[in-house]
């Protein structure tokens, strides 16, 4: 079977160096350029936040910064939006619970 | 941060994609000093989104169509950056528009999350080019990772050269689905079925906008062609009604419709995939618009679009607009409508053949619209446990109950009592929604005084 094609073929990427980001700890690969969210669909991840009240997994839904539904930790701000935020060097990105604010409860 | 004089523009630009590209240069090229404002780090807006330098692309055309027409625009750019008549604001969010006696002041905020400061630029006129946004109506699991807005798949592949899935049904309403699952084919992907609520019957009671628009039916021509190629089937007058899976998409329920888009009973099957793209459409993002006072009128489609003038004015003095704003009409409508908007700001006479250009292309979009409009039957999908709005977790149950035990007959009052639309999004996602459960046509124009999230310091450091 030939290998099958991808949206790097597509375009005949020569991507920069990739370089290695964390979620929740765990080694994944990014290219320079991407965004978080895009580093973590290479990666096969879909959701990084849990919502306020059902505890739902949630990841990037509009892609475009509009809905919010993509908000992670990075580098321990909570509440950015993964899918404008470019992946950099080294980035911890977390799971983000809830309103991403636990620190702050009394 | 107070502004020199100096520093005050001829015009400023807010919206760096096709309509504010156009209007930029060709303002420039009348010798007005513009500044260019733009969320993204680069021209080009949703439409012409590319992968970043640092991915290397070598053929990013290879995602686009119409790439020239972007290109050679985007050259000028370039040149008139480095001739000092345009200046270029990359990665800045503008939240409000002001008005002073002299002129309009753009307030901004900067970074590619908008949260690194602050930044203002003023000018004379000012051209909002703020595109759209995409339509979503809810469905039974929507929320389930996987599930992406057909817009949005599209967005995260140009830019990041990253799908969400292998196997990816796409599902919604309007030509836009018909280039998205060319793209995602194209990059690899396996697009089982194209689902399309509504139906391309409606352009066929068009003829003469159709016969007028020969660019159009190629346009058309090459996505059928794209999607015959990668076996792609597009099946009229269905939509995913359900999807499967509790923390990653497994399957959707694809069901017909009927005219008016209520589910057929008995016509569900079940379409195994790893992810769903969806959207409904697109909506004006017109929230610097209202807030500034322009007058609105209802488009074809229910969405709000801006009340232009022949020239792209405003009801308000100073303040033009072009593309998605006056109505949904894709980019080269946008090009055109920006270079009309350019020669009024300039106060130059506007070429007929611009202004023909422009007025077939709107009214090509027109019948767009209407052949895409969604039909009320759509929550025949819903389920009392559905959530509709996806930010404040709001069933569609509880916005019911709002109704008809609660008395709520509007989308404000709805919100009141559920939260629906309360959330971060601000009743982007869930606005058509709601607004079609509490009886309404349409959502209500967009009120958001704050057009994007602005932290409290940054408001506060204003107060000087």
């Amino acid at each position: 079977m030939t290998p099958r094609r991808t949206p790097a073929d597509l375009v005949r990427a020569v991507p920069g160096p990739a370089f290695e980001i964390r979620l929740d700890g765990r080694p994944l690969t990014a290219l320079p350029g991407q965004s978080v969210a895009a580093a973590l669909w290479a990666a096969g991840v879909l959701s990084w936040r849990t919502t306020r009240r059902g505890g739902r997994p949630r990841g990037a839904f509009c892609g475009i910064g509009s809905c919010f539904d993509c908000l992670a930790t990075i580098n321990g701000r909570p509440n950015q939006r993964a899918c404008l935020v470019p992946a950099r060097p080294g980035d911890a990105v977390t799971t983000q619970e809830g309103h991403g604010r636990a620190d702050l409860t009394v | 941060m107070p502004i020199s004089p100096s520093d005050r523009r001829d015009l400023v630009v807010i919206g760096a994609g096709p309509a504010g590209l156009a209007a930029a240069v060709t303002a420039a090229g009348f010798g007005l000093r513009v500044a260019l404002v733009d969320a993204a780090d680069r021209p080009g807006g949703q439409l012409y989104r590319q992968p970043a330098p640092g991915l290397g692309a070598t053929r990013p055309e290879a995602l686009h169509h119409s790439w020239r027409a972007f290109t050679r625009r985007a050259a000028r750019l370039d040149e008139e950056r480095a001739a000092g008549r345009i200046r270029f604001l990359a990665a800045h969010h503008v939240w409000a528009v002001t008005r002073d006696p002299e002129h309009w002041t753009v307030h901004a905020v900067t970074g590619p999350d908008g949260a690194q400061g602050r930044a203002e630029v003023s000018g004379r006129q000012v051209l909002l080019a703020t595109g759209a946004h995409e339509r979503q109506l809810p469905f039974p699991g929507w929320t389930v990772p996987g599930v992406v807005g057909a817009g949005g798949a599209q967005a995260m592949l140009k830019a990041g050269l990253v799908l969400p899935g292998r196997r990816i049904v796409v599902a919604g309403s309007g030509p836009l689905l018909l280039a998205v699952a060319g793209a995602l084919a194209a990059a690899g992907a396996t697009v089982p079925v194209v689902a399309e609520a509504g139906g391309y019957a409606g352009y066929a009671r068009a003829p003469r906008t159709l016969a007028a628009n020969p660019g159009k039916l190629a346009e058309a021509a090459v996505h059928g062609a794209a999607l015959l190629r990668h076996g792609v089937r597009l099946r009229t007058r269905s939509a995913v009604t359900a999807v499967h899976g509790t923390d990653r998409v497994e399957a959707v329920t694809l069901a017909r419709l009927d005219r008016d888009w209520r589910p057929v009973p008995g016509t569900g099957r079940r379409i195994p995939c790893e992810a769903l793209a969806v959207g409904y459409g697109l909506v004006p993002q017109l929230e610097l618009a209202t807030t500034l006072g322009c007058a609105v009128r209802r488009g074809p489609d229910g969405t709000w679009v801006l009340r232009l003038d022949g020239r792209q004015r405003t009801s308000v003095e100073g303040v033009w607009a072009a593309g998605e704003a006056g109505g949904v009409g894709g980019a080269e409508l946008a090009f055109t409508e920006g270079e009309v908007a350019a020669h009024g700001i300039a106060r130059r006479a506007v070429p007929d053949a611009l202004c023909r250009r422009r007025d077939r292309l709107r009214r090509f979009a027109r019948t767009m619209a209407a052949a895409h409009a969604p039909r009320p039957g759509w929550t025949g999908w819903l389920r009392e446990d559905t959530e509709v709005c996806r930010c404040e977790e709001v069933t569609a149950g509880r916005i019911r109950e709002a109704v008809a035990g609660l008395g709520a007959r509007d989308t404000r009052t709805v919100k009141l009592l559920t939260r629906a639309g309360m959330g971060w999004c601000q009743g982007r996602m869930c606005g058509p929604a709601v607004a079609r459960l509490a009886g309404e046509a349409g959502p209500p124009a967009d009120r958001r005084p704050l057009a994007c999230p602005v932290v409290l310091g940054e408001l506060a450091d204003g107060q000087d």
